[in-house]
């Protein structure tokens, strides 16, 4: 051996070590140490208490077959194809609109993006409040004229999560315009010079080079956009509560309810282990995208 | 000489008309856009300073005929949560107390995290690292309930500082990789001569690397800020009552069952809460957007 032994190394710069203490216990203790843990006892029949009391895959049989978390599981995907959808959509031809050299960019810019700087709990008030049926847009409409207008999302099952993506797209739509113009500003202009020598209609630029071009932006967008739509919590909390009935629930709503309201710890633990499950889905493609093809290190 | 540039022609691209039928388009688009942005906001203003009488007579969009103020008091002082009637008040300086030992803390040891993978790198420190951002995907439920655990076991489960803690760890990943990626523009030479000088691994950071990284501290304050004083879930989960911060006790004041609802004062409370984040968005400018792109664009 040639090196210094592993006794020297490890007591080497003894302060940048234990000044990495933290790191290591969080990245450890709490994010691997945490989420095996979850899912060991997601197998136990803990309730109030976790207890090793192993039962195989029975939380897992209750939670499939529970309407609640059926209905959970629909939600979300409803929710999530129309979010990831529009939000990549609306925040991508913001941009380009924003990009296309026009005055009062910066304000367009800030009047977009400040609903991202607020809490999903008062975005979701603040809806509840716009979309109630009595005083909202309904009864606006209703007064200018069209008596039996109908537009009641927040109290009709079948359309409340689309009344949920109304608020969630405000929320979120100027963050991704913003990812997003960052990245049309990193194309190179000489591209545009090219293409316009080449006589291609702007339109087509932007389709057929520019989005091709912008592929990673688009995947990192998709990524952070699709894990936060798996967190969603706050927003119905705050606007629906989850309902009416359980017509609003979401996965993590039944995790929270199962795990500190309704005692049932191994259900809730079954249930969160279930949702990581569905990041990984996510996240186990990309991460072999960006980092599989190429070695780092 | 400043002729010479003079003569060689207008530069740049053709002056457009300015009402061209592409540009009405787009700015059209805009403003029909921007009305979407802007209409929450002013409902949530104008319902605020209306009396409820007014408010029942419908059309939330109109500007208020009597301005009053009445509503902003309650909300801050009288609105009741359970038992207490006390108003938002309480909430706000509960996340004041949140907020500014989360923040402090937080940054502190993202920072030197940051520091310490890109300067003294040890064996294993990238692979933390890799666990660190991937662990910022994991969804915050899968971690609940361990975390009660160990803050049970430290004996701050329900205090304030469990919360302090929470934020730090879960505020790690994205301001770890916010530093890491700032210092790592920091020319290594400097490092080098400060090393050669005889300085250790704290006087360097305090001496070098803090000095000079004094934006992407700000923009971890931004980020943070709004980030701890938006929270809800570990606000719920690891505090009791009396040590809700201002979301949480939003939420319970404008979603109570009880009473007759004051939708006046639950805007009023609404727009008291949103007023921190929208102040540090508005105020900040261009550092807010640098923060969420440090947050996306990752290298």
């Amino acid at each position: 051996m040639s090196g210094p032994s592993w006794q020297m190394r490890l007591f080497r710069h003894p302060h940048a070590k234990i000044a990495a203490i933290p790191m290591i216990l969080t990245t450890l203790v709490v994010f691997v140490g945490g989420t095996a843990w979850t899912v060991v006892y997601s197998f136990t029949n803990s309730k109030l208490l976790p207890r090793l009391k192993f039962v195989g895959f029975q939380q897992y049989d209750r939670l499939w077959s529970n309407s609640r978390w059926q209905v959970s599981i629909e939600n979300l995907m409803l929710y999530g194809v129309f979010a990831l959808v529009f939000t990549i959509a609306i925040g991508f031809l913001l941009a380009v609109l924003l990009d296309q050299k026009i005055r009062f960019e910066d304000t367009f810019r800030t009047v977009m993006l400040y609903p991202f700087a607020l809490s999903f709990i008062v975005t979701g008030l603040v809806w509840q409040w716009i979309l109630n049926p009595e005083f909202g847009v309904q009864s606006m409409v209703r007064a200018l004229g069209w008596e039996d207008f109908v537009f009641n999302p927040l109290y009709d099952p079948d359309i409340v999560m689309f009344g949920l993506l109304i608020a969630g797209l405000w929320q979120g739509t100027g963050f991704v315009m913003c990812i997003m113009l960052a990245g049309l500003r990193g194309v190179d202009e000489d591209i545009w010079k090219a293409a316009r020598v080449d006589g291609i209609p702007t339109w087509k630029t932007y389709l057929f080079i520019v989005v091709p071009m912008m592929r990673p932006v688009f995947i990192t967008t998709l990524v952070i956009v699709a894990s936060g739509i798996i967190k969603l919590y706050d927003l119905v909390v705050a606007q629906t509560s989850g309902g009416p009935g359980i017509a609003s629930q979401v996965p993590a709503m039944y995790v929270y309810d199962y795990m500190f309201t309704a005692q049932n710890l191994g259900q809730g633990l079954a249930a969160s282990t279930m949702m990581l499950l569905s990041v990984l889905i996510v996240l186990i493609p990309w991460a072999y995208l960006e980092f599989g093809g190429r070695k780092h290190g | 000489m400043a002729n010479v540039q003079s003569l060689q022609g207008p530069r740049g691209t053709k002056p457009r008309r300015r009402f061209s039928g592409r540009n009405i388009m787009i700015y059209g688009t805009l403003l029909f856009v921007s009305l979407y942005y802007i209409l929450p906001l002013w409902v949530m203003v104008m319902t605020s300073l209306k009396g409820m009488p007014e408010i029942r007579l419908g059309n939330v969009f109109g500007p208020p005929v009597d301005i009053t103020f009445q509503p902003w008091v309650k909300a801050w002082a009288e609105a009741c949560t359970g038992l207490n009637c006390d108003g938002l008040s309480r909430g706000f300086w509960n996340s004041v107390q949140i907020l500014v030992p989360s923040v402090i803390l937080s940054i502190a040891v993202a920072s030197v995290n940051g520091y310490a993978l890109v300067n003294w790198r040890f064996k294993g420190s990238e692979v933390f690292f890799t666990i660190l951002i991937f662990g910022s995907f994991i969804p915050y439920q899968v971690m609940l309930y361990p975390i009660v655990i160990i803050l049970r076991e430290m004996g701050i489960y329900g205090t304030l500082w469990g919360l302090v803690l929470v934020h730090t760890i879960f505020g790690m990943p994205i301001l770890t990789l916010l530093f890491r990626n700032y210092f790592s523009s920091i020319p290594e030479e400097l490092f080098k001569a400060a090393r050669v000088d005889g300085a250790g691994f704290w006087g360097i950071y305090f001496r070098i690397m803090l000095p000079m990284s004094l934006p992407i501290f700000v923009v971890a304050v931004i980020l943070q800020v709004t980030g701890i004083w938006n929270d809800f879930l570990f606000g719920v989960v690891y505090t009791k009552p009396d040590l809700y911060p201002m979301t949480v006790q939003l939420n319970n004041i404008v979603n109570s069952v009880q009473g007759v609802k004051e939708y006046n004062v639950n805007m009023a409370a609404t727009i008291l809460t949103g007023l921190v984040p929208l102040i540090v968005y508005f105020v900040s400018g261009k550092l807010f957007v640098r923060g969420i792109a440090a947050g996306a664009v990752k290298g």
